[in-house]
């Protein structure tokens, strides 16, 4: 680690006694505080602090059903942390602005020691101190095999150090690596930064929920989303346009129900291709031109036949949402709003409406009750519904789930409960009015989450290089070394050893911490030296 | 086979335990002996940074009473003892980390149990890694013995879990990458806060504070010496543990859809990275003391642990394979 000032203090100009505007000063001043390494610290702390809500809090983003549950639980909180956003941390003005400044921080920092680097990588190493045995590493040399400057200065090549002879000194510096691979670092931060906006900006996604059939083909458009989001530089006429069927869903499964294996096949068809089956599953997703397709969930859909009073019957294919166990219990909604319409006068006759409510279990137990399914495959199928008769209020506009059953219909008596039963696959139920239901058997869904990052690129390639710059900068050593050529008799600096012939010093200064350097710089002498020992050399600190 | 790993895993916690007490025994032995030896005054090693080394066998005291050498002698024995004790038990732990695999039939870390028996293996291989290069640092071995102890046995009464296969969500090349590399860091960082906090009492010591945690310190190696160390295992770590949440995101991106979504286990990581970037910074600047940077590194390890643990005990995520 080289210590770094807190910021290298501008050379003091030759002070001109002019008045300073006070607003530049400020500005001058702040700017110095903000790029300040104390000021990257304090964002830094901040921006970790920060985090903290987002991981104690239920998010919008992550996990918006919890979010709503939190404004159940605690009416009196969630309004005030929802107004200073403490649903959405992420996106919050505070969390933004302290990553932010710490950007503005970290260009304001970097850039200034970019071209102090550009600069040094193009200087010459500096000129030997006068008194190279004041340096943390020293040694004497009599008589080395390399005795002239030139011959030294290739010995260091050779090690790959920067050289540069002046007179009868050699001057060398090597470990550039370390701050060129600490601004490859930082930059890389500002690229995942913007590889983050990227996807923000011109990034969506939606989820959906497909069932398996021909009928049941999804294409890709907003209105086909239970949920989407746009980034917002996207439009919805911007969404790639494919279809996708889904064929096939198999799923394996161990003994205790846990999850092994799961593969969905759908065919796919892109705009100027030709229809493609394709595979995918977790941790495999389905890569299609301008979108990928993810495998998020999967579940039941019975389908359920409902015949009416004039015998008119309809087919629903109903997909059950799993309640989170292990046997896939799963529970829906088969909705029939259209049941019962006089096929003579085509008048509907809304109290007739009819509504199926009910727990599908793929393994239902051997005996009641039957709420609960003991394995995810269809080992022993049974539909436990409960049939309902009235007005839904699908008419009246009020949004409800399609999963289920209005409630303040219910409560308001509109829709009155006929009976429950559990049936087995191509069993039928008469009820009281002697329409029929039947439960034909299921068919499998998926639940996809199908997005397009249009900031992935950078941000793998910009986490490559930050990986890259942090080892070179936590790694990378800086340090500097200097032969001088005494010549014959000559007085080699101050008052060191004089004997024999030609006689050459050297120092060494670490410019980081580097406990390695006193062994490298013994075998650097060594090399020069040629084969012998190096006469006197010191090792160790002053 | 799991039966075996289970067994294993009791011995090699009796075994850091004899060790922790053979590393109390050394310790009091040594105060003994310092009592009588003229409080000499701690060397210094902070000379210029260059070759210090962690080397403190405490200046041989030349006129104490030969009882006092006999003394000394079996305290250093005491430690000696406790490092191969160390070495067993670490071997014992990495035979039920094998056997545990061998039950399951892929990496033992499908699970917080699972998880924490490998960070706390790799902490000690680590730990016997270092102690290689610098023997001097032995003393630290009480800590770090009292770590595995606490750990292990958190993790044997609360934490354990039946074998297991993997659910298909981890069910990945990149399982093994994520994790191993994340597991690797977190066993690296948790031998890193060892020294941090050896250096904290040490450097409160050696500035003269005689109350109660510093005066642990007194038979520690120098401060300079474990703050160096302390830096040299972050610094090797935070480069692991960033390739492991790198990893992460483009394991999250085929497997979840996204590569980063704030999950619980993302956010903690996240705070993780951002405070020992912290200390990596405040260590690189001068007006910033060695020892607000070393909290800084203590309180990275914090993090660490909220994420193992606390994430899973506290808030349900996508990471939730925990099996609790
Ligand atoms: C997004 C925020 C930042 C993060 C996550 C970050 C992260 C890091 C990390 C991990 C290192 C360690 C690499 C090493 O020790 O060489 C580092 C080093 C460094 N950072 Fe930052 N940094 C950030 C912002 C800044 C800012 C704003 C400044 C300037 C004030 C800065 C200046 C430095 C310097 C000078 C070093 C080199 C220390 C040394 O010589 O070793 N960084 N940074």
């Amino acid at each position: 680690m080289t210590p770094v000032d807190d910021r290298p203090a501008a050379p003091p100009a030759p002070a001109p006694r002019r008045r300073v505007n006070p607003v530049l000063a400020l500005l001058r001043n702040s700017w110095r505080q903000l790029t300040s390494m104390r000021t990257a610290l304090m964002l830094l702390f901040l921006l970790a602090v920060a985090a903290i809500p987002g991981s104690v809090l239920p998010q919008r983003g992550v996990n918006p059903e919890r979010v709503d549950q939190y404004f159940v639980d605690h009416p009196e909180w969630a309004p005030r942390l929802d107004r200073i956003g403490a649903f959405e941390v992420f996106g919050s003005v505070w969390f933004s602005a302290i990553y932010l400044l710490l950007f503005v921080s970290l260009v304001g920092c970097i850039t200034p020691r970019m071209r102090d680097h550009v600069r040094a990588l193009r200087a010459r190493p500096p000129a030997a101190p006068k008194r190279l045995e004041r340096l943390p590493q020293h040694a004497v040399l009599a008589a080395p095999a390399a005795a002239d400057p030139a011959a030294i200065a290739a010995v260091l090549r050779r090690r790959r150090w920067r050289t540069e002879v002046r007179g009868n000194e050699v001057s060398a510096e090597k470990g550039y690596l370390k701050e060129t691979g600490n601004l490859l670092f930082h930059t890389s931060l500002v690229a995942v930064l913007l590889g983050v906006a990227l996807n923000s900006w011109y990034g969506w996604h939606g989820n959906r929920l497909l069932v398996a059939g021909e009928d049941n083909a999804f294409c890709n458009t907003r209105q086909q989303y239970a949920e989407a989001k746009l980034g917002p530089r996207v439009d919805s006429a911007d969404l790639p346009p494919f279809c996708l069927t889904l064929e096939r869903f198999e799923a394996r499964f161990l003994e205790s129900g846990q999850p092994e294996f799961f593969n969905a096949t759908v065919s796919v068809e892109e705009q100027g291709k030709a229809a493609r089956a394709a595979d995918f599953s977790v941790n495999s997703p389905l890569r299609l031109d301008g979108a990928n397709v993810y495998l998020l969930g999967h579940g039941y859909a019975p389908v359920i036949r409902y015949t009416d009073r004039f015998g008119r019957s309809q087919t629903s294919t109903v997909p059950f949402l799993t309640t989170g166990d292990m046997g896939l219990t799963s529970e829906g909604l088969a909705a029939f709003p259209d049941a019962n319409v006089d096929p003579k006068t085509g008048r509907r006759d809304p109290n007739l409406q009819m509504a199926f409510t009910g727990l599908y279990l793929p393994t239902a137990p051997d005996s009641p009750p039957f709420v609960r399914s003991q394995y995810p495959t269809e080992r022993n199928p049974a539909l436990n519904l409960i049939a309902y008769r009235g007005n839904l209020g699908l008419d009246a506009g009020i949004p409800g789930s399609v999963y289920k059953l209005d409630q303040r219909q219910v409560d308001a008596g509109r829709v009155k409960q006929v009976g429950d039963k559990l049936l087995r696959r191509g069993e039928s139920w008469k009820l009281d009015d002697g329409t029929t239901v039947e439960f034909l058997g299921t068919e499998r869904y998926v639940t996809l989450s199908v997005r397009k990052d249009p900031g992935s690129t950078l941000l793998l390639v910009s986490s490559g290089t930050l990986l890259l710059g942090l080892m070179g900068s936590l790694f990378g050593r800086r340090r500097r070394v200097w032969f001088r050529v005494v010549p014959a008799g000559g007085d080699p600096g101050n008052g060191s050893p004089t004997s024999g012939s030609s006689l050459v010093e050297a120092g060494g200064l670490p410019r980081t911490d580097n406990p390695g350097f006193a062994d490298e710089f013994t075998q650097l002498v060594t090399a020069v030296r040629g084969d012998a020992k190096p006469a006197g050399s010191r090792e160790g600190a002053e | 086979m799991s039966a075996l790993s289970d067994q294993l895993v009791t011995f090699a916690i009796l075994a850091y335990l004899v060790a922790m007490i053979s590393h109390a025994v050394e310790y009091a032995l040594g105060d003994a002996r310092r009592r009588t030896a003229a409080a000499a005054p701690a060397r210094e090693l902070v000379g210029a940074g260059v070759g210090a080394t962690g080397e403190v066998e405490p200046p041989a005291a030349d006129d104490a009473p030969p009882v006092r050498d006999r003394v000394a002698e079996r305290g250093r024995l005491a430690g000696r003892i406790a490092v191969a004790v160390t070495a067993l038990a670490a071997a014992l732990h990495l035979g039920a980390l094998v056997t545990r695999g061998v039950a399951a039939d892929r990496m033992p870390w499908g699970n917080m149990y699972e998880f924490v028996l490998t960070v706390t293996w790799i902490g000690v291989a680590a730990w016997l890694a270092v102690l290689v290069k610098r023997p001097g640092l032995r003393q630290l071995g009480l800590f770090l013995t009292l770590v595995q102890v606490l750990l292990l046995a958190f993790a044997e009464l609360k934490l354990y879990t039946e074998v297991v296969p993997l659910v298909p969500a981890l069910n990945s090349y990149w399982f093994i990458i994520h994790v191993s590399t994340i597991v690797f860091s977190s066993g690296i960082f948790l031998l890193g806060v060892v020294p941090a906090v050896a250096f904290l009492m040490r450097n409160g010591y050696e500035q003269g504070r005689r109350s109660f945690p510093y005066t642990l310190a007194k038979r520690l190696p120098a401060a300079a010496a474990l703050e160096r160390l302390t830096f040299g295992l972050h610094a090797f770590s935070f480069p692991i543990f960033t390739f492991a949440v790198i990893a992460g995101a483009i394991w999250a991106e085929a497997a979840w859809g996204r590569a980063w979504g704030w999950d619980p286990k993302e956010t903690w990581a996240f705070i993780s990275w951002v405070v020992y970037a912290g200390y990596l910074h405040a260590r690189a600047t001068p007006s910033v003391r060695r020892n607000v940077a070393t909290w800084i590194a203590v309180l990275g390890f914090l993090t660490v642990l909220m994420n193992l643990f606390g994430v899973n005990f506290f808030f349900t995520g996508l990471h939730s394979y925990a099996g609790i």
